[in-house]
């Protein structure tokens, strides 16, 4: 029998029942769930008369549209409202635990999944949100899924899948200082398109990944999604278990032993075969900027704006002249010359404390520019914005010009009061640059947290090295 | 979910890569708690010229005369024509639910995302992936003084162009009869409740930690 991936391994270790032609149910472990696309899923279960298989597997809560701002008043939008209280009707008719807005473990539900200690080595873990790749960090089998498979989810315990080709993204040697997680995920879309990922898992290896925080991991994981994948994964480490040791929902004493020894077999075996390898030499990456509406639209923050008539397919250089018009952006733009005038810092992707820490070791001591009309910080949830008061790090950001949040997605996606106005420039540290994201006509660069920072003091992208004395 | 029939449609040129699917219905959409109603919304940003709010009327907001969706030519298609990477971003079922309550029925293109992929046979949608060839030519041909129709006939598998080409596709066997069924996933995986059951018991015995005290 060949060597097996991680990624067989997970599989394998799930499979109740395969089909001949391959079609096989796959055990769902953990359930992550939240108000936007929750509610059609327990209206379903209700039609039909159906319970939940597994109510412990699932936790839930609201993320998407809670406001920012004056969270106390409760939420202005009528809309919005119904849709947060109908996760905690939800929630209690079908026994589902909840941390409601006002609960300090509120927070977006791919921050509090691991910060609870919910998602552990070896799960399989859903979610109806696309970014539920992010626990693949833990040496997890973690991916989005639709409103009719969450409740699929919810009323049988499994899914309905076939399994997916492998490719390993091994990203080798030592990153450059100065330069981070988000940098090197936004090289790898750069390299391998928002496209190259699919139908495939993707295993992060090599010395660059594995010299990452869980923090770090976590933000690679986030946006394999964008590169087309919907999952990605990483090997369990020690760095692994020192990041669970002592969580909420992580288990302790004996178990805890127990676990840890099942857990340290989540690797791939090294002579695995993958369908397809990658390899980026950690070295070459410099901090990266989006310039247009899709994130392989990147480019290292020292390069300028490419030119669509130096591209060769038509498809493609269409699509570059249709997102530098939205962008309102010139070819060959050096992207330090671009002005911000809006700066997000929060999201799924860069939202953690250690995320908060790089961005206020740069506004330290320095100011908003004067054009920036805002520069938020929304922590990734309640327990990431204490740990942050607890080290004064909201007042390095106020003193700096920057708005201190309450937690949740906001300007990521720009549900709730959180939004760009038309024409409108943000540096943010999200995970998409889609037209009309952050807001209908908003413009939006994707970073990493310090070099939003660096944008925000500048205002325009800046290569953060230059501020930090490298 | 209703049976697929084979159908005679037109079809709608959509002509642009890697259209997410936050462009397929905006966000403020999301915040409806039902699964019916998106259609007017579909592409709203790119179909209407002011910014559309959930709960309003709809029929009165200023037209994108350039937009595809409001090109007389093209009213009521059933077949969406677009290309690479259909549906990428959000995994939003509220993008099949829009694109199905507008009354789209299938989608081709030369490759989709993923999670938008799996998300249209919930909703009765059938996602076609053909080569880039064959998706080129329907485009030009789409782009004629009258649209171009095609009949989808799923159980044979093949698209017809009014009066001539026949063009085959694949489509995954048990997706097909699910579709052409109408059947319910959620039913199919209860017939295996026993199954899914023994798995439980077996797993709890090997990873408890997984399961609550
Ligand atoms: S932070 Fe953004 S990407 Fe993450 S779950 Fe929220 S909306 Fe989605």
């Amino acid at each position: 029998m060949s060597a097996k991936t991680l990624y067989d391994k997970l599989w394998e270790d799930h499979l109740v029942h395969t089909e001949e032609d391959g079609t096989s149910l796959i055990y769902i472990d953990r359930h992550l769930v939240h108000e936007v696309t929750s509610p059609q899923a327990f209206e379903g279960l209700r039609l039909t008369g159906r319970q939940p298989w597994r109510p412990d597997s699932a936790i839930a809560t609201p993320d998407h549209n809670v406001p920012t701002l004056g969270r106390a008043k409760g939420i202005e939008d009528p809309v919005a409202r119904i849709q947060v209280a109908e996760l905690d009707r939800n929630c209690e008719q079908f026994g589902i635990t909840e941390f409601g807005m006002s609960d300090v473990r509120q927070g977006i539900v791919h921050v509090i999944g691991p910060e609870q200690g919910f998602i552990l080595p070896g799960m399989t873990v859903v979610c109806g949100d696309s970014h539920t790749s992010t626990h693949g960090a833990m040496g997890a089998l973690a991916f989005g899924i639709g409103t009719s498979e969450v409740e699929h989810v919810l009323a049988t315990q499994c899914l309905i899948q076939k399994k997916s080709r492998t490719l390993r993204v091994s990203v080798d040697g030592k990153l450059g200082s100065g330069v981070t997680a988000k940098d090197i995920v936004l090289a790898i879309i750069g390299e391998i398109g928002t496209a190259g990922g699919t139908g495939y898992v993707i295993e992060f290896a090599g010395e660059a990944i594995r010299s990452l925080t869980m923090e770090g991991r976590m933000t690679v994981c986030n946006m394999t999604i964008e590169a087309g994948a919907r999952a990605g994964l990483i090997a369990v480490d020690d760095t692994t278990i020192d990041y669970l040791r002592g969580r909420p929902h992580a288990p302790s004493g004996d178990r805890w032993e127990a676990a840890v020894k099942v857990w340290r077999g989540f690797h791939s075996e090294p002579d695995a075969r993958f369908d397809r390898e990658v390899r980026l030499d950690a070295a070459a990456i410099a901090p990266q900027v989006t310039w247009g509406t899709s994130p392989e639209m990147v480019v290292p923050v020292n390069d300028r704006v490419p030119d669509p008539d130096s591209e060769q397919d038509a498809t493609r250089a269409e699509g570059m002249r249709r997102a530098l018009d939205y962008m309102g952006l010139k070819a060959n733009t050096p992207i330090s010359e671009i002005p911000v005038d809006h700066v997000f810092i929060g999201s799924c992707t860069n939202g953690r404390i250690e995320d908060l820490r790089a961005a206020a070791a740069v506004a330290k001591g320095r100011q908003v520019a004067d054009h920036v009309v805002q520069a938020l910080v929304v922590p990734g949830s309640g327990l990431v914005k204490r740990q942050a008061e607890q080290e004064g790090l909201d007042k390095v950001f106020v003193d700096a010009g920057f708005e201190w949040r309450e937690p949740g997605c906001s300007m990521c996606l720009a549900m709730n009061a959180d939004q760009l106005n038309p024409g409108d420039r943000c540096a943010s540290t999200s995970n998409r640059n889609f037209e009309g994201r952050q807001g209908k006509g908003g413009r939006t660069h994707l970073v990493g947290p310090a070099m939003a920072a660096a944008a925000a003091v500048a205002g325009h992208f800046i290569d953060v090295r230059d501020l930090q004395g490298n | 979910m209703d049976k697929f029939e084979k159908f005679t449609g037109v079809v709608v040129p959509l002509d642009r890569a890697n259209v997410d699917t936050d462009a397929v219905i905006p966000k403020q959409f999301l915040k409806s708690i039902k699964r019916s109603g998106f259609g007017p919304n579909l592409f709203d940003e790119w179909r209407y010229l002011d910014q559309g709010q959930p709960d309003t009327d709809n029929s009165s907001r200023p037209l994108n005369k350039g937009f595809v969706l409001n090109d007389p030519r093209y009213r009521d298609g059933q077949i969406l024509l677009t290309r690479d990477n259909f549906g990428c971003g959000s995994s939003r079922e509220h993008a099949p639910w829009a694109l199905a309550d507008y009354g789209f029925k299938v989608i081709i293109a030369p490759s989709f995302a993923d999670i938008f992929f799996n998300n249209c046979f919930k909703n009765g949608i059938l996602p076609i992936v053909l080569e880039s060839e064959y998706v080129d030519n329907l485009f030009r041909e789409s782009d004629g003084e009258t649209a171009l129709e095609l009949t989808v006939d799923l159980d044979a598998q093949t698209l017809t162009v009014a009066g001539g080409e026949k063009i085959t596709f694949d489509v995954d066997p048990f997706r097909k009869h699910c579709l052409l069924e109408g059947l319910d996933d959620i039913g199919l995986t209860l017939e295996h409740s026993e199954r899914i059951r023994a798995f439980e018991e077996k797993r709890r015995a090997r990873a408890p930690w997984i399961f609550g005290e």
